[in-house]
């Protein structure tokens, strides 16, 4: 039962983007940015992004914190790329839940939405 | 006397919760202790049998009441040695504590030009008030350095200590390293230059005997919780010979003796500091507790905890990539181990032991000057206590190889 848990949280996907993560690093050129953290376990996440006509052209997220957070941000910046700001304006949590493929406990849903928080501080103004 | 720990472990109802189907396997008591059915019981058989507030009414409950609250301080007083029971003043905590110190004392007597001298291994709550004071009254703060191995630069307080330093801090026992300071010896430092000496003691008293004549510290904080009591309860040693330089802390009622509209006296030691109603229900809490640890006896309890931390640092040597920080020599080392993965974040460390049952601490401790030295950002901590025995270690010690599992460590 608890193996089952395990494999059902620390998937192969979420190991992976963990340790080789595909996003990571500071984005030369960014136009938006914001950074978040969470103060009980100390993840930070700072999401960058290059904005051109209304379409994110580029991502890149720094930061530190557990493999939920950083996993979550990596596969987070790989699913916004591309697409156009109207296009994710209503992205919410089981959006990111389901990019993440994995069930997670009250506890460290903090960590998995962290890079969602950021982005959405990122974008606030564009849609003002 | 030998103790028979394991059978301890029947007066601690919350050992029988299960976890994720698994027997609960609690490795946190740095951060709070359990608490036995005596110190339960105590609180409970207050409230129903005693329950009025003290030192004000003259019917029986509340002389009862004011007798238990005194008779809590006496037992602190015995516990730790101190030779008058007005010594010890109740305080929530031993932050609560410390923040007395830095009003009473640094805030009225020490001002520009003075300085403190505290530690980069503290608490932040004993890091904190200082930098409060540092602010507000214009002092310095200066901080002795640790070595690699997590022990004090002991030699930077001959370059450190002057003719303006008016308090050295340190805490007795590292909630991280677990190293337990030379505290006698730092209190001579501190004495042969005129200055006050602060114990933090929050890790010690529970863990290992603490004497403050031996000690011959001017204060010493701690907290209940960690010692089997109540949260809610600590208290404060204050020499009787430097009480007098204190002023009052917080005011209102029970701290003072006559009132007038503009003016005030203040009540003697140690009612003085004690402004409002107190707990007492967690006061007698933590007498029960004490009576519990006397019953055991300190010096066993140390025994147990160094037998425990000997067997869990040997058997850690096993996991693979993993590092512990502090001192190996347990003579000057307590059951709190700390320790990172290298490749896994601790914070999964903790997750993934919740999941057999174990309750570990991971994060900064409260400690985010030591942890940069360190050179980490966050730990896991394991932390013993008298209720914790070698089969709950290997059960760790097979969970922390699951972490290397799941993540991959080859």
């Amino acid at each position: 039962m608890a193996e089952e848990e395990l494999r059902m949280l620390y998937t192969e996907q979420i190991i992976d983007r963990y340790k080789n993560p595909r996003n990571f690093g500071e984005l030369k050129g960014a136009n938006a940015e914001a950074e978040d953290m969470n103060p009980i376990c100390g993840d930070r996440i700072k999401m960058q992004l290059k904005i051109e006509e209304g379409r994110v052209f580029d991502v890149k997220y720094s930061g530190e914190g557990c493999s939920i957070s950083q996993a979550s941000a990596d596969l987070l910046a790989d699913f916004i790329k591309g697409k156009t700001i109207e296009e994710l304006k209503t992205l919410q949590k089981d959006d990111v839940l389901k990019i993440l493929g994995i069930e997670v406990t009250a506890v460290r849903l903090k960590c998995a939405l962290l890079s969602l928080k950021a982005f959405k501080l990122a974008t606030l103004n564009l849609y003002r | 006397m030998s103790v028979k720990f394991e059978s301890l472990r029947e007066d601690f109802p919350i050992l029988k919760r299960k976890m994720h189907g698994k027997n609960l396997i609690f490795l946190d008591s740095t951060s709070t202790s359990q608490k036995p059915m005596q110190v339960i019981q105590a609180i409970e058989e207050y409230y129903r049998s005693t329950n009025s507030n003290v030192q004000r009414a003259i019917y029986d409950l509340s002389v009862e009441a004011t007798e238990m609250h005194e008779e809590a301080r006496s037992k602190v007083a015995k516990f730790i040695n101190a030779k008058h029971t007005e010594e010890i003043i109740f305080t929530r905590n031993t932050t609560e504590a410390i923040n007395l110190v830095m009003h009473a004392y640094a805030m009225n007597k020490l001002g520009k030009n003075r300085e403190i001298i505290t530690t980069i291994m503290e608490h932040h709550s004993n890091i904190l008030p200082w930098q409060f004071w540092e602010r507000n009254a214009g002092g310095k703060l200066n901080f002795i350095d640790i070595k690699d191995d997590g022990t004090l630069k002991m030699e930077q307080y001959d370059k450190l200590v002057n003719e303006r330093t008016g308090l050295i801090t340190v805490l007795h026992q590292s909630n991280v390293v677990g190293t337990i300071n030379d505290v006698e010896n730092i209190a001579k430092i501190a004495h042969e230059n005129n200055s006050l000496f602060l114990v933090d003691a929050a890790q010690s008293i529970p863990h290992i005997p603490v004497n403050v004549q031996k000690i011959n510290c001017d204060f010493l904080a701690f907290s209940g919780h960690k010692m089997l009591a109540p949260m809610g309860i600590g208290c404060l040693y204050v020499k009787k010979e430097v009480q007098e330089m204190l002023e009052p802390f917080m005011y209102g009622g029970e701290m003072n003796k006559q009132v007038s509209m503009h003016e005030a006296k203040w009540n003697e030691a140690p009612w003085k500091w004690e402004a409002g109603t107190p707990d007492v229900a967690s006061a007698v809490g933590l007498g029960a507790a004490i009576d519990y640890l006397n019953k055991i006896g300190m010096e066993n309890v140390q025994k147990h905890e160094k037998e425990l931390t000997k067997y869990a640092l040997d058997e850690m040597e096993n996991v693979k990539r993993i590092k512990i920080f502090g001192p190996h020599d347990l003579e000057i080392r307590g059951g709190v181990i700390s320790f990172v993965f290298d490749g896994v974040h601790p914070h999964d460390v903790a997750d993934i032991l919740n999941r057999e049952g174990i309750a570990v601490r991971s994060g900064r401790m409260c400690a985010e000057p030591l942890l940069k030295r360190l050179g980490v950002s966050d730990v896991t901590r394991a932390s013993f206590y008298i209720y914790n025995t070698k089969e709950e270690i290997d059960a760790f010690v097979n969970g922390l190889k699951k972490v290397a599992e799941v993540f991959r460590l080859g």
